[in-house]
């Protein structure tokens, strides 16, 4: 008999990983900015100092660079590190690492070495947090061979992801939006870890396939549903995986729907929504009725004041009028 | 820190066969280039050889070494195989990482040695994950890293002390200081010469080293190891010596006179401890006879074994760019 679904959030369910993670293999530790005494800059990482002592919930000092290597280096060596890096712009600090090390190793060492290392990161906007804590730098990351990239949107995924990346013998990158922390549900009481490879279609649609990953994935299912009152049947595709992408689950949703809007807070240009364009353009041309349509970050820094913040990225009502013109063209 | 050690006829036998080796082997290098089989960068250590030996010398096989793109002299005094040395250099199937790396990428994982790395100042945040691996799972053990002084001016080399002597890690930062960071004399790019002293200033164990005295090296590192390994964190040394050729091979050297080098090379680490041990008796002329011959048959050696060493198939370029499991 399983249990009942149980209430729960985005944050518990990424906590309950890590501590799942913590306690089936001894090799793992969460090392970050404060991680530990003050429980993490999201509170993810609450509690868990108190459990597993301070060897393996290590706190930090500000060197991103340091510690995103040093997880590197301990992954070399046998271990099994979850880095916390308090934001996706942080990063910056240590691409030095990320880029040339963690992704390199195992092809410049001719196979020699691998880099089984999981490092976790916030990313996106939504909370006034301006130009340095806000922006979307995944699609970046995707661009990376020798990287995972992976974009939990759902409490499964929160919950499930973790385990399946730290297994993986690549270094892998998991994106979790700031607006989803907050996000409740129930959550099955057996949820554990998931597969990392391929997309999910959150729901089922016939007349446009919406394609978006992470903090927007809740905005197009809002938008989805104010379609379907007009008629309008959406498909939305949730990535899960920015690299690699799942090109048949992409392809399928496109053959089926003919029409396809890509959905995600980075900026347009050069950005992972034009890589995902170019390769229904390549693989799924004759299967379209409209050229691939693209809703993106506006192309500015992330500004400070909430309507301007909340207009710098897609919400569900461009969404929605996006996907409007996409299925019916002219005057709404 | 421990004194000299007291050196048997085996001992300086091995040492001044490991620093003619790697003359040697970086001399043919040196006409393999100009014959274009050696392509890319090539960065030579002639001059600095005593630092790679009298450090490897003390080391242990359950030791971690993370070296620079300069990395030919630490790998082969560190044990890994002339012959795959080559055949890296040259980009065949047989080398250390099957020819994908190049000179500036040693990699060897039966001797635990991790990487030339070609950023200045990105191999320490390695050798601290290292040590903290090795020390989270009671390893025996330590993380040795070798960097130039250029890497002194990195961010990552500072994060990298503090880190290390924070968690008093098992970590020996050897600083190879040459006294130029390519073309840019250390007057030109550091605002405190003294490079032990800013290590110092984390509060880890720190000392300056005669680095073309290959015994004042090995004594200094049997010390750092000593303290290391005894729990007390990581140890600094700054071995002081100088690079006899260009930074590489396309470098014309417009930055340092002739006169500076011609009177560095008056303490050519080789001939100073040949010179020693021959006069203290440790070692006859006829050992010196029979290394050079040895040394002359190992690299012919390792230029045919790279020469006949196949090529990666083109099929397989795409390989190892993700792992299917962690190598056991």
């Amino acid at each position: 008999m399983s249990a009942p679904p149980r209430r729960t959030t985005y944050r518990e369910a990424v906590r309950e990983a890590i501590r799942e993670a913590m306690l089936r293999d001894p090799r793992v530790f969460l090392m970050g900015e404060d991680v530990g005494r003050y429980g993490g800059c999201y509170a993810v990482s609450k509690g868990l100092l108190q459990e597993f002592g301070e060897e393996r919930i290590r706190d930090t000092p500000l060197s991103e660079s340091g510690f995103v290597g040093a997880g590197i280096g301990a992954a070399l060596n046998g271990m099994r590190p979850i880095v916390e890096v308090m934001s996706v712009n942080f990063s910056l600090l240590a691409l030095d690492q990320i880029v040339n090390n963690a992704a390199t190793i195992p092809h410049m060492s001719g196979g020699q070495f691998a880099v089984p290392l999981v490092i976790r990161m916030a990313t996106g906007s939504g909370r006034q947090l301006a130009a340095q804590h806000s922006h979307s730098l995944e699609g970046w990351y995707a661009h990376i061979p020798g990287l995972k990239v992976l974009v939990p949107a759902t409490l499964e995924d929160a919950r499930g992801m973790l385990w399946s990346a730290l297994e993986d013998p690549n270094p892998v990158l998991i994106f979790e939006h700031v607006q989803l922390y907050n996000m409740e549900g129930d959550l099955d009481a057996a949820a554990g870890p998931v597969p990392i490879s391929g997309a999910a279609i959150r729901r089922p649609g016939r007349d446009l396939s919406i394609i978006t990953y992470g903090g927007s994935l809740s905005k197009c299912l809002a938008a989805a549903t104010a379609l379907a009152a007009e008629g309008i049947e959406a498909e939305v595709v949730d990535l899960r995986s920015l690299r690699p992408l799942d090109d048949a689950t992409i392809m399928a949703s496109v053959a089926r729907t003919r029409r396809v809007l890509i959905v995600d807070e980075g900026w347009r240009s050069g950005g992972i929504s034009a890589e995902i364009s170019a390769r229904i353009v390549e693989q799924a041309f004759y299967e379209l009725d409209a050229p691939p349509a693209r809703l993106c970050g506006v192309e500015v820094p992330i500004p400070y004041p909430k309507h301007l913040e909340d207009a710098s990225v897609p919400q569900a009502e461009s969404i929605h009028a996006a996907a409007r013109t996409l299925v019916r063209p002219g005057p709404a | 820190m421990t004194a000299k050690p007291r050196l048997t006829h085996d001992h300086a036998r091995r040492l001044l066969g490991q620093m003619m080796r790697i003359r040697s082997f970086e001399e043919r290098c040196a006409e393999l280039y100009t014959q274009q089989k050696i392509r890319g960068f090539l960065h030579l250590y002639v001059g600095e050889e005593a630092n790679a030996v009298g450090v490897m010398e003390a080391l242990s096989p359950q030791d971690k070494v993370v070296a620079t793109y300069r990395d030919h002299g630490h790998a082969l005094a560190r044990g890994v195989a002339m012959g795959p040395v080559m055949a890296e250099m040259f980009g065949k199937a047989g080398g250390t990482s099957r020819g994908r790396g190049g000179s500036m990428h040693i990699f060897d994982r039966p001797t635990r040695f991790y990487g030339g790395n070609a950023i200045v100042g990105g191999g320490l945040p390695l050798a601290v994950g290292l040590a903290l691996a090795e020390k989270m799972a009671k390893g025996s053990g330590i993380a040795v890293c070798l960097f130039g002084e250029g890497a002194v001016a990195e961010g990552e080399f500072h994060e990298s002390l503090n880190l290390a002597a924070l968690w008093k890690l098992p970590v020996l930062f050897v600083c190879e200081n040459n006294l130029y960071a390519m073309g840019s004399a250390i007057e030109r790019t550091e605002s405190e010469t003294d490079i032990h002293l800013k290590a110092a200033a984390y509060r880890l164990d720190s000392r300056r080293v005669d680095g073309m005295d290959v015994v004042a090296v090995e004594a200094a590192t049997r010390g750092a190891i000593e303290h290391i390994r005894g729990g007390a964190g990581p140890v600094f040394l700054e071995c002081m010596t100088y690079r006899f050729r260009a930074h590489s091979m396309f470098d014309a050297q417009l930055y340092r006179d002739k006169e500076e080098v011609e009177r560095w090379k008056e303490r050519d680490p080789i001939k100073r401890f040949q010179t020693w041990a021959l006069a203290a008796g440790l070692l006859r002329d006829s050992d010196v006879t029979a290394l050079a011959a040895e040394v002359a048959a190992e690299v012919d050696a390792a230029v045919a074994f790279a020469e006949t060493s196949p090529w990666e198939p083109l099929a397989d370029l795409e390989k190892y760019v993700l792992m299917d499991e962690v190598p056991a």
